[in-house]
């Protein structure tokens, strides 16, 4: 029992920014073929120890095929408001979806480095069951308890219903019940975030479970199938106030980051490709009188390449897209780091005027013709991937697989998992650690990385940063 | 009359706990003022939290000043009342469950949402024990007629709910106004600590010192 609240919950982003650095870091594995369980591990990032950049421990699920994705913790900054009356919850636990069993477990990291074990596991019947929703992906904790968006509906395929959002409890990890009062027009699921203070949420479309689960479909692609829209949410009424086609060439909107300031009514949104050039974009949404609005800010353009070095998926194209897949927004709301998996490249942009973002630096290492090497010594297989960034903004770590059979049609073979780490300049720009190349077990990929204490894609703050 | 000084000065003090505790809304008005960039705005968020706890705090107790005209019921009343007082101190303690239906009020209806907290969390409840005492100690005074005697004890709870509520403002605003001011946010998770389970302890004493004093005359 805790007598003050955690003291890795923060009122604001700033405060955030000035507590002390992370030591671990967890990284979920994943065993691309169902071969082996898939498991956690825990790393060591504190530069001064002896096991800086391994691997200290893992904990391997009971089940295979789990196929683990994304995830989050029990608790964050956002207990802090009173609203929710959860200030004494301990940041404790780690909830990790399997995307492709439903199956979540809850594992409790308390303890140090090498206690990290299963608390809970949730099987997929119970979330079959109580929401009718499958292939559980994004974590967060809000006012109600732990939000999970889904990528699945019902049946065998998950198409029987739209995939949405759930609620659980945050203190037994009870499966209570779907999110959504009125969905309005939206029937794809992938990331949501939120402004709390000002009630609103924001969430993103990828594609319906037989778009993506044995790899990308070429023509559904080609036809603009994938999800394009915005859906901007009243959170407390559960009522989706307003959709925003981004045009059905900007295909799969993924990741969603907000401003951490709540004072801030913008955020930004990664789209993996645009089907009439190939370009990937990051586009501003804002609130302005009311209504939401959206822009692309940035484009990134494809790169050209000879038929000869690419996979059967892009050969008629002589062209790698950039195929931006993760962005992060850093604590002071001033670096978003966007992740170029297709052509290898890990790209800073100042964003301090959010309508304007400005490229603040780069890094190459891997990429699908590229195949540029890591400082270290060592061949990165695959492209930049999940992308996080510590509190203090000084430091980027991100990792190399996307999804397991997307992976083999982007990058056919098995290239090895990787987490690598930069570190950023005084005023911007990105520097790879050569001695920071974290190496997993045989047969296993890596991908969504948390940091201990918290990190740029799990705490929402519910006090302004001034 | 030095049992009712003492029965004041409970109203007053419940006032000034409640309005410190951050669960109670205080760092509420210094979101709000942040959020909006002005001053103006802190004020304005604790008017509604203090209106919501004073509405809460006149609900529970406006029954109880209707029930003084069962001249008769008296013992049996604050019995019942204590035991009521004993049952969500005891409640509170056993299930450590934050109601979640408060988590749906919007963070723009201040005002509903401190309402529902000063029900759910037995603020207003505990008042009632001490708010009979009071009734007591003024039918004591004099033996007046049952209409005077009704009038004469709504009176008096619309004064404990006026006082307890300024109490409670009065706190909450110096120390949102202190933390807005000079202390800044760090200050909000250093001084928030865990009492629920001394509030629980807290109703149950308020609730078994009414209990033993009930058949009193």
């Amino acid at each position: 029992m805790t007598l003050r609240p955690d003291p890795t919950f923060y009122p604001s982003a700033k405060l955030a920014m000035q507590a002390p650095p992370e030591r671990l870091a967890y990284t979920l594995m994943l065993s691309p073929d169902g071969s082996q369980p898939d498991g956690l591990a825990v790393v060591d990032v504190d530069p001064g120890s002896t096991d800086y950049g391994r691997i200290v421990h893992q904990v391997i699920m009971p089940h295979k095929g789990d196929e683990f994705h994304h995830f989050g913790w029990n608790a964050c900054s956002s207990a802090l408001s009173p609203l929710t009356g959860h200030a004494f919850l301990e940041r404790r636990y780690l909830i990790v979806p399997g995307i492709r069993s439903s199956r979540i477990y809850v594992i409790d990291v308390k303890g140090g480095p090498k206690a990290a074990k299963i608390h809970k596991v949730i099987e997929p019947e119970e979330v079959f069951a109580k929401t009718g929703y499958s292939r559980p992906h994004t974590i967060h904790c809000g006012p109600e308890g732990i939000y999970v968006s889904t990528l699945g509906g019902g049946g065998k395929d998950g198409t029987d219903g739209p995939p949405g959002i759930f609620i659980m409890d945050c203190e037994s990890f009870d499966v209570i019940g779907r999110y959504e009062i009125d969905r309005g027009p939206q029937d794809k699921q992938y990331d949501f975030w939120w402004n709390l203070p000002r009630d609103y949420m924001v969430s993103s479309e990828w594609g319906l479970p037989p778009q993506f689960e044995n790899g990308l479909v070429p023509e559904d692609l080609l036809s603009n199938k994938y999800g394009h829209r915005l859906h901007f949410w009243n959170l407390r009424e559960r009522k989706n106030v307003q959709t925003i086609d981004l045009g059905a060439n900007h295909q799969m909107a993924l990741e969603v980051r907000p401003a951490h300031d709540p004072v801030k009514e913008y955020g930004f949104c990664g789209v993996v490709v645009d089907t009439t050039n190939l370009e990937g974009s990051i586009w501003t949404w804002w609130r302005e009188g009311g209504k939401f609005h959206a822009k692309k800010t940035a484009t990134i353009p494809p790169e050209p390449a000879k038929a000869d070095d690419l996979p059967p998926l892009l050969k008629g194209f002589e062209a790698v897209p950039p195929l931006v897949t993760d962005i992060d927004l850093s604590l002071d709301d001033r670096f978003l780091y966007v992740s170029c998996w297709g052509t290898g490249e890990m790209r800073q942009y100042d964003v301090s005027d959010p309508m304007n973002p400005r490229l603040a630096g780069s890094v190459h290492v891997g990429g699908i013709v590229r195949q540029a090497a890591h400082p270290g010594g060592k061949s990165f297989g695959y492209g930049p991937q999940m992308v996080e960034i510590s509190r203090d903004g000084k430091r980027v770590y991100w990792t190399n697989s996307l999804y397991s059979t997307w992976d083999d049609q982007f990058y056919p073979g098995d290239r090895g998992g990787a987490m690598v780490k930069a570190d950023v300049g005084e005023g911007g720009g990105l520097t790879l650690d050569k001695d920071f190349f974290v190496e997993f077990p045989k047969g296993y990929r890596s991908h969504q990385i948390r940091l201990e204490g918290g990190d740029c894609s799990t705490d929402s703050f519910c006090y302004p940063s001034a | 009359m030095e049992g009712t000084a003492g029965l004041w000065l409970a109203v007053v003090a419940s006032g000034l706990y409640h309005g410190v505790n951050p669960g109670m809304g205080w760092p509420l008005a210094v979101s709000a003022a942040l959020m909006e960039r002005r001053a103006g705005a802190l004020w304005r968020a604790l008017a509604a939290l203090a209106a919501g706890h004073l509405a809460a705090t006149l609900a529970i107790l406006m029954p109880f000043a209707a029930l003084s005209l069962l001249i008769e019921w008296q013992v049996e009343i604050r019995v019942g009342a204590a035991v009521l007082v004993i049952a969500l101190g005891a409640w509170i303690l056993v299930t450590k469950r934050h109601p979640r239906f408060l988590a749906r009020v919007p963070p723009s209806r201040l005002a509903l949402w401190s309402f529902l907290v000063a029900l759910a969390h037995g603020a207003a409840l505990m008042l009632v024990p001490i708010y009979l005492g009071l009734c007591r100690a003024g039918a004591d005074a004099g033996h007046a007629a049952a209409g005077d005697l009704m009038g004469g004890n709504l009176g008096i709870a619309a004064v404990v709910a006026v006082v307890h509520s300024a109490a409670m403002l009065s706190a909450g605003g110096a120390l949102a106004w202190a933390v807005h001011r000079w202390l800044g946010l760090g200050f909000l998770t250093r001084s928030w600590f865990d009492l629920e389970r001394v509030w629980a302890a807290s109703l149950i004493l308020v609730g078994l010192i009414a209990l033993a004093t009930a058949g009193h005359r």
